[in-house]
């Protein structure tokens, strides 16, 4: 097998979309699954009530909005290492993904903190180190936006990742260093106490279904965005002309 | 000297040249054709080592210039369409502290001979803010001059000059090739370079 | 080598002294953003007192950021950038003496008028000095992760703004260790392991800093 064969936009166009349809169902199955786990199934917790409920869709949105940046700092690094226009793409693709899952882990914080806490906000060190985070995605996605030549943006948006993701546990470190010396929350919002064996396969099933949304996602925006800029070669006008 | 591979360029989406190649030795000029937005100064750039081509490699005594960093940044000049002075500075000022930071010792009789020559002897000491477009590119002439480069590499170098100016770029080019020198350089006015003819390139055609 | 990095760093003090009204701006936004705080919240001392740490080393971001938007945009603008890029030296060289440069023209005047500023916030003796020094172990910082910003984000529209945007989530250690000795001075647990910390930090940027914003400058040039 000829890794570089699939690297090339021309090939990998169409062997993404023939993939996108699938991780979308496994994607939509496994939500669906872990949704009624972790919604009818999982039992009450005796301590936060039906509230913690929450955490399933709180832990692991946070836990891919940390993993996706890794995997964009992945993608940009092998870009500038050895330019391949397809890691650069994979990385712009997963931008906004990633994103929304921190926002999602902010908003969803928010909801379980407002009954535990009786705050909408509190600055926990996970919290605010998820806040923080999310101005890291932003600052990438901002910084591509405002480049018009497509291979400086690129670049340009992979460097700024590559340092993000080397400041990403030192900011993590110093968020959680200040927390401890101003306050000490007691209940934190991923330690649920003695979690059952119902709401362990709960959160791991939606877990799984966020991997294969962002796959699905990715790749159908990986796809668009080959599309755009190969719009003058000859392949993509044949695409083109095909759907038209 | 100079050999230059399979060159191609892209700007944005558009392809702008491909498969160029040339050679170029001691004591050899280039022109460089094309119309607007061919390619000229995007050529030039990846030759000076500003950018990066898409496809393949320009080499310098035989080593690509990305690898050869040190010894091309001192043989080789580059004037592109900003002059490359500060304003805040006088011309004598900032042609002594391009000498530095070439790593080039630049004494003050050099430099003050390289300004009268370009014909600002009057200048020397004024803000290079006050003089006109026209002197700002004699200060980058004259800069030129004191870098003690074998390879020229000038973008539209009579761009604001004068009838006087463009005849003294003329015989500047003309005097550093028939020295050895090597010069390439893109312009859309006559060069008349009195006895010698150079080669001629055309981008994007 | 070593005479190149002083060229880039001489000539960049040069420059601004002959722009002393750019270069007194930045100054002066230091010194009324700070002053804006007690007009906010109120003159009550005790509260003041705990907020001023935060409120100076706050400022002090913004007023690096401010200035940072110049790094590299007029040497970019004049083609002076190209020409140093060009020079037989490695960028990584010319990228750090930028650092210095900014550090010396705006980092030092900062420790210079901080000590006052605590006072209008009611400091004692003992947190000034750990803010002087806590702000001379962390503007170095500020230059050098804010040259990557510059960077990035040489000849953009609107490139100030995000600067701002790509820079300031990578200050928050910086922040917070700065700030944090100072704090810790006021509480009485001490300052040592923050400074630590923030030196930590100083070194890791002195490393890796120069190296990416040379690579960044490379990008944005092309």
């Amino acid at each position: 097998m000829n890794l570089y064969h699939y690297a090339s936009p021309s090939t990998f166009y169409p062997l993404a979309g023939k993939l996108v349809p699938w991780f979308a169902a496994l994607a939509f199955i496994l939500t669906t699954a872990g949704l009624y786990i972790s919604f009818f199934m999982a039992p009450t917790d005796f301590q936060q009530g039906e509230g913690y409920r929450i955490i399933f869709i709180h832990v692991p949105a946070a836990w891919m909005s940390m993993f996706i940046y890794v995997v964009m700092a992945f993608w940009s690094a092998i870009g500038l290492a050895w330019n391949t226009r397809l890691s650069f793409v994979m990385a712009r693709a997963l931008a906004p993904t990633g994103a929304m899952f921190t926002f999602v882990a902010l908003w969803t914080g928010a909801f379980w903190g407002k009954p535990m806490w009786g705050a909408w906000w509190v600055w926990d060190a996970r919290l605010t180190s998820e806040l923080i985070l999310l101005f890291l995605y932003v600052g990438v996605m901002a910084l591509q936006a405002a480049i018009d030549d497509p291979r400086r943006s690129d670049r340009a948006g992979a460097l700024l990742n590559l340092v993000g993701v080397i400041n990403v546990p030192i900011i993590y470190f110093s968020v959680k260093w200040w927390n401890t010396l101003h306050q000490g929350s007691s209940l934190s919002l991923t330690r649920a106490p003695s979690m059952a064996q119902t709401m362990l396969w709960g959160m791991l099933i939606l877990a799984l279904a966020a991997w294969m949304y962002t796959i699905a996602v990715a790749l159908a925006r990986a796809r668009t965005l080959i599309l755009e800029r190969e719009r003058r070669t000859e392949w993509a006008r044949a695409q083109l002309e095909g759907q038209a | 000297m100079l050999s230059v591979h399979e060159l191609a360029c892209e700007r944005g989406e558009r392809l702008l040249f491909k498969n160029l190649g040339f050679e170029l030795g001691n004591g050899e000029a280039l022109l460089v054709r094309g119309g607007n937005g061919r390619g000229k100064t995007s050529l030039l750039r990846i030759l000076c080592g500003l950018s990066v081509p898409a496809t393949g490699v320009v080499r310098w005594r035989g080593e690509s210039i990305s690898k050869a960093h040190e010894q091309y940044g001192r043989e080789m000049a580059y004037i592109g369409h900003a002059n490359g002075i500060k304003d805040d500075l006088t011309p004598m000022e900032n042609l002594r502290i391009a000498a530095a930071l070439g790593g080039r010792v630049l004494d003050d009789a050099t430099a003050t001979a390289a300004l009268c020559q370009v014909g600002l002897s009057r200048c020397v000491d004024l803000p290079a803010r006050v003089l006109s477009f026209g002197q700002r590119r004699r200060v980058a002439l004259a800069g030129l001059m004191t870098a003690g480069a074998l390879l020229w590499i000038l973008d539209e170098p009579l761009t604001g000059l004068d009838v006087d100016g463009v005849a003294m770029v003329e015989w500047m080019i003309h005097d550093h090739v028939l020295a050895g020198g090597l010069a390439i350089m893109t312009t859309h006015q006559m060069l008349m370079l009195d006895g010698l003819t150079p080669k001629t390139l055309s981008v994007g055609d | 080598m070593l005479k190149f990095l002083f060229t880039v760093i001489r000539r960049d003090v040069l420059l601004a002294a002959r722009r002393r009204g750019d270069w007194l701006t930045a100054q002066f936004f230091f010194v009324m953003v700070v002053s804006m705080f007690p007009l906010g919240v109120g003159p009550e001392p005790g509260m003041l007192r705990t907020i001023g740490p935060g409120v100076v080393w706050v400022a002090a971001l913004l007023a690096s950021l401010l200035s940072l938007g110049r790094l590299f945009a007029d040497d970019y603008r004049d083609g002076t950038l190209e020409q140093m890029l060009l020079s037989p030296y490695p960028n990584t060289l010319l990228a750090l003496g930028k650092a210095i440069a900014h550090w010396i023209i705006n980092g030092i005047p900062l420790l210079v008028i901080a000590p006052v500023l605590g006072i209008q916030f009611n400091l004692p003796a003992e947190a000034l000095w750990i803010l002087v020094l806590s702000l001379a172990i962390g503007t170095p910082i500020l230059s050098l992760l804010g040259s990557i910003g510059a960077a990035l984000t040489l000849g953009l529209r609107g490139g100030g703004a995000l600067v701002t945007l790509l820079i300031l989530p990578l200050y928050v250690p910086a922040l917070i260790f700065g700030a944090g000795a100072v704090e810790g001075v006021l509480s009485g647990t001490g300052s040592e392991a923050h400074l630590s910390l923030l030196g930590a930090f100083l070194m890791m940027s002195l490393l890796l800093a120069p190296w990416v914003s040379a690579m960044a400058l490379k990008v944005s040039v092309e």
